[in-house]
């Protein structure tokens, strides 16, 4: 791997003094703004996924209910911001079951990043499976492979992730399953390309010369070159499922309360939007923010990535 | 260009049985039997036999599928909802124009101000309103449509209550507001039950549509004011997906030689821009609308649900709750077909957009 970047790369090394893809891929992707904002939200959310027991005031399903003070769907109380000492602060306020709404919130961010990442995770290895043995045998069997994949891109993403969840039932574990699934012909075809393009390169040719079977050929030699396509689209795609997965959890078929789900939460609460807005307004700007991080960071990771610029070198 | 236009329609041909196997195949595996969602848990055995007969589903399932197929294709017949006991073919008629009268608008919205957008941006690469521009777009794509949906109705229905800015927040018109169809104005005579009817019915429903062709100026105004909040939120994705493709694909093109030669030999900027420029960045902005198109009808579940339109989308959901399979299905079918035939339609466009493309 190292070797054949080394030689594909010779012009460029010279502006870039580097002689590894992924060097000189972190180094462009660092000097992007909109990369970096990607990368700066994210690094902030995984610690506040990691730390939300210490930076949560309570627990995320405990209840205040008959707790001095506190009121069902409660406004946001901080006392520096002029509320009174003596009432109970919760800066986001209470939700309609007494629980806190700032609590749920933090322990919100692990739920979205588990889903994200299991799901895209999921369909990235199986994907690559079936487009990468697909590609590569050709004939018949890829047809038949990729005319089903078609079938499925065919419906929109959302509505077959519905149909799916209605024949496994609902709850955040199907909804898991139905959005892995939904995302899989997206990673089958991308892969399928890059093999049909890259095992006609003549190194491919040379290994195979050289005695190494089907599996060395295809996983050893093919697929790292396949990478940086897939790198970039699972990037984009964990973006998807967190917006996907939250909207399933607002129509109540992912997850079930008091999962500290933002989709579920915006969900319960929306018939309340003009009482107590507070109770949607969090839960949808933190979505907004973890999927805005993924898309920066994706877009980012494209252009990074994106052999035509290295071509062009730093101009 | 013919002979291009009829291989691409032949291909989507199985692509179209595809898609009826599959949503067959998924209202089969739902769990539940659908005699007793129908008459209720102490249907009797008799009773269950008899609505099976009726339903044709004690027949082997590949018969099931058979008949499925052909009662779609030959016939238009979806079949009859259990919940309601009434056609889904007449569900899909009136509420059909719901969601496309939604959908255009958000799709309308989301090209008028995106392809400007985007050349603009492309044109003054790196200033405010090119940073303004992409900023918006990222923002865009990361919002979820049912959040900005409720987050609009709260600011236009509750905090500009009492200014010339409020707008509705639920339903086609105001209560009380009844669009008189199209049909009866004009003083024709149709049947009940016909083919003309039918048709007659289905482009009634197109409220605003309906109220043009009328001169009902009052009902369109009503219309369009509920229109508007549902139609933004809808149009945010595929608008910032928009205007970040022409964006890039304007860039592309600018620096070709053929733009400097336009610019060389003196034409104005506009002309260089619009002509030289953007005709030829049009083939990755025509993809991308087409694909929107999916976007429109999985945002028109969530859409349609807030707002309180009774479209394909919220019907489509609330025949999942009460698990009304022969809605499911149909429904199912409509958005895929749409879907289908929409990048059918783009696909061909590509051979008048761009003449040297053929299938290979």
């Amino acid at each position: 791997m190292a070797t054949t970047a080394e030689t594909f790369d010779t012009p460029v090394s010279q502006d870039y003094g580097s002689n590894s893809l992924l060097r000189l891929t972190l180094r462009r992707l660092f000097k992007q703004r909109n990369a970096l904002i990607g990368m700066v939200i994210l690094l902030f959310l995984v610690l506040v996924a990691t730390f939300a027991p210490i930076i949560a005031p309570h627990s995320p399903t405990v209840d205040f209910i008959g707790v001095e003070g506190a009121e069902k769907r409660g406004d946001p109380c901080i006392y520096l911001l002029g509320c009174s000492r003596d009432k109970p602060q919760h800066i986001m306020g209470l939700d309609g079951n007494f629980r806190d709404q700032f609590s749920r919130l933090i322990f919100g961010t692990r739920v979205s990043l588990f889903i994200g990442f299991t799901t895209i995770g999921a369909a990235v290895i199986v994907g690559t499976l079936i487009g990468s043995v697909s590609g590569y045998i050709g004939g018949w069997f890829d047809n038949i492979v990729m005319r089903f994949m078609d079938v499925i891109l065919a419906f929109p993403s959302f509505l077959l992730a519905i149909a799916i969840i209605t024949v496994l039932g609902r709850g955040l574990q199907n909804a898991l399953y139905a959005i892995a699934i939904v995302n899989i012909p997206v990673f089958a075809r991308l892969v399928r390309a890059s093999v049909l393009s890259i095992k006609e390169q003549e190194y491919v040719s040379a290994s195979r010369a050289l005695g190494a079977n089907s599996f060395r050929l295809l996983f050893i030699r093919i697929l790292p070159n396949a990478l940086p396509p897939l790198i970039v689209q699972s990037t984009l795609s964990i973006a998807g499922a967190i917006l996907e997965a939250a909207a399933l959890s607002f129509l109540g078929l992912g997850a079930q309360p008091p999962t500290p789900e933002w989709g579920t939460m915006l969900g319960s609460e929306r018939n309340q939007v003009f009482t107590a807005p507070h109770l949607v307004f969090y839960p949808g700007l933190a979505i907004m923010f973890t999927v805005l991080a993924f898309n920066l960071l994706g877009d980012g990771l494209r252009d990074a990535l994106d052999p035509r610029l290295v071509q062009k070198g730093s101009g | 260009m013919i002979q291009y236009t009829i291989r691409r329609v032949l291909l989507a041909i199985p692509v179209l049985f595809g898609i009826l196997i599959v949503t067959f195949t998924i209202a089969r595996l739902i769990p539940g039997d659908p005699c007793t969602s129908a008459l209720g848990e102490r249907a009797t055995a008799e009773a269950c036999a008899a609505f099976n007969e009726r339903m044709g589903l004690d027949e082997p399932i590949l018969v099931q599928l058979g008949i499925y197929m052909r009662n779609i294709l030959l016939r238009g017949d979806f079949g009859d909802s259990i919940r309601f006991s009434r056609p889904v073919s007449i569900m899909i008629i009136e509420r059909l124009p719901v969601t496309l009268e939604l959908g255009f608008s958000a799709m309308f919205l989301a090209i008028a101000v995106g392809i400007p957008a985007g050349i603009i941006s492309s044109t003054r690469r790196n200033s405010a309103a090119d940073v303004t521009t992409m900023v918006g777009a990222n923002i865009g794509v990361s919002m979820p449509v049912y959040w900005l949906g409720l987050m609009l109705a709260y600011v236009f229905a509750i905090l500009l209550k009492d200014t010339p800015f409020v707008l509705p927040n639920s339903g086609r018109l105001t209560a009380g507001v009844i669009a008189q169809p199209f049909y009866e104005v004009w003083g024709w005579e149709l049947m009940k039950d016909t083919v003309q009817f039918t048709i007659a019915e289905f482009f009634a429903n197109f409220v605003i549509f309906n109220s043009i062709i009328t001169g009902d100026w009052e009902v369109l105004k009503d219309a369009i004011r509920h229109l508007i909040l549902p139609a933004v939120a809808l149009s945010t994705i595929p608008l910032s997906i928009i205007a970040r493709i022409t964006r890039s694909s304007m860039l592309e093109v600018l620096g070709q030689d053929y733009v400097r030669t336009a610019r060389a030999k003196g034409l104005f900027e506009r002309a260089v821009v619009i002509k030289h420029a953007f005709r030829n960045a049009l083939l990755p902005v025509a993809t991308v609308v087409g694909l929107q198109v999916g976007t429109l009808f999985a945002g028109a579940v969530l859409t349609e649900s807030i707002f309180g339109f009774a479209g394909v989308g919220r019907s489509l959901f609330d025949a999942i709750t009460g698990r009304d399979f022969p809605v499911i299905q149909a429904f199912t079918v409509v958005i895929a077909l749409g879907y289908v035939v929409v990048n059918l339609i783009v696909d061909i466009s590509y051979a008048f957009i761009d003449p040297r493309i053929q299938l290979d």
